[in-house]
């Protein structure tokens, strides 16, 4: 089990610098496509094959087919610039080293008496099944019954997104569409 | 230089526990670099889902529990008598929620529980649990709303790409500031 932990986070790390150093954007796209999915592999040896399957759908999937839209819609090759960046180099180093001296208090992988599995009291596992009259998957009763409040907020989240999309997207045709009225108009 | 061989002795013994967070934090901070160091808006956005997906990981890491399983009950914990039981095991095992755990009930004996379907069942409907350990199901139900919330923030940044490109000509972010002084 380890060793196909081992070999997936390597290729992540492999593929998240070739995702930096890449110029050709559709590249990029397609990288950040195997990405996603080499995530959810793990995701899936974390057993979390919820969040597995939505990272291949979503990350893997419907995120791949935006960017490439979009790439269709504008450019797809990045500038190029001579120049090393440096300072932002620099930033990243030391924000990094900064977090990896906050995991040294951390609880480590797979520790079963670590705060996030204590502090909850985790009794929901065992009452999920009788309050959701059967329903075998933790994960989905507290998605939509524990914490249903907040998946009804994010549907909004998604909705207000989508509303958001359109109305930028289309503001171009409808102007085009009142100048070609007005001009139908004053001929 | 004792303390050096000392300090050394704790590094290695904390790798194993802690490997996962650093390759996280790797990850993280090559979204982060690509995010701050590149002009072009598309790759901007690139970047934002590599640090999204490595915060994905670093919560999903956190919810695994040594030797457990997906928190997918099986069909032989809907007999359990609910309640009582539950307040029960909740303060026997308060400092070890996810092992519902009979002392010396393995996994390979309760895979046999199929073939001898009488005793064994009975013994573990008894006892109240089917002798699997369940990683935490939190992060998981967490992840879940912030990934779909992702995506919808990346929609809304490519659109917003897309219009700039329209009147700008240009997804360099360089490019058009230099277009926003000549105008």
């Amino acid at each position: 089990m380890i060793y196909i932990d081992i070999i997936i986070l390597t290729l992540l790390a492999v593929t998240a610098v070739t995702v930096a150093r890449i110029r050709d954007l559709w590249a990029a796209v397609m990288f950040t496509g195997i990405y996603s999915f080499l995530g959810a592999s793990w995701m899936l040896l974390l057993d979390a094959p919820d969040v597995a399957f939505t990272e291949a759908a979503v990350g893997a999937g419907i995120s791949t087919v935006l960017l490439l839209v979009t790439l269709a819609l504008t450019s797809k090759t990045e500038k190029t610039s001579v120049s090393v960046p440096i300072v932002p180099l620099l930033v990243v180093i030391g924000t990094g080293a900064a977090l990896i001296y906050g995991t040294l208090d951390m609880p480590h992988f797979g520790d079963p008496d670590a705060p996030v599995h204590t502090h909850p009291n985790p009794g929901f596992v065992e009452r999920s099944q009788p309050d959701m009259h059967g329903l075998p998957n933790v994960v989905t009763a507290v998605l939509a019954s524990y914490r249903g409040y907040d998946t009804l907020g994010e549907t909004a989240v998604i909705f207000t997104a989508g509303i958001g999309v359109l109305l930028i997207l289309r503001r171009e045709k409808t102007s085009t569409e009142a100048d070609d009225s007005t001009t139908e108009g004053t001929s | 230089m004792s303390n050096d061989l000392w300090q050394l002795a704790i590094t290695t013994e904390q790798f194993k526990g802690l490997y996962n967070y650093w390759i996280v934090i790797f990850l993280m901070m090559t979204g982060f670099f690509i995010v701050i160091s590149r002009k072009n808006m598309i790759k901007t956005v690139i970047g934002l889902n590599i640090f999204q997906t490595s915060v994905f990981l670093l919560y999903i890491t956190m919810g695994k529990v040594n030797n457990g399983t997906a928190p997918i009950l099986g069909p032989e914990d809907a007999h359990h008598d609910d309640h009582s039981h539950d307040k029960s095991h909740d303060a026997e095992h308060a400092a070890h929620p996810f092992l519902n755990q009979i002392s010396e009930q393995t996994p390979a004996q309760n895979v046999s529980v199929g073939n001898e379907p009488t005793a064994p069942l009975e013994v573990l409907a008894e006892a109240g649990n089917s002798g699997l350990i369940y990683s935490n199901p939190l992060p998981s139900v967490l992840m879940l709303t912030a990934i779909v919330v992702g995506i919808a923030t990346t929609a809304l940044a490519l659109a917003l790409i897309v219009r700039i490109r329209e009147d700008y000509g240009t997804i360099e972010e360089d490019e058009i500031l230099i277009l926003d002084r000549e105008s």
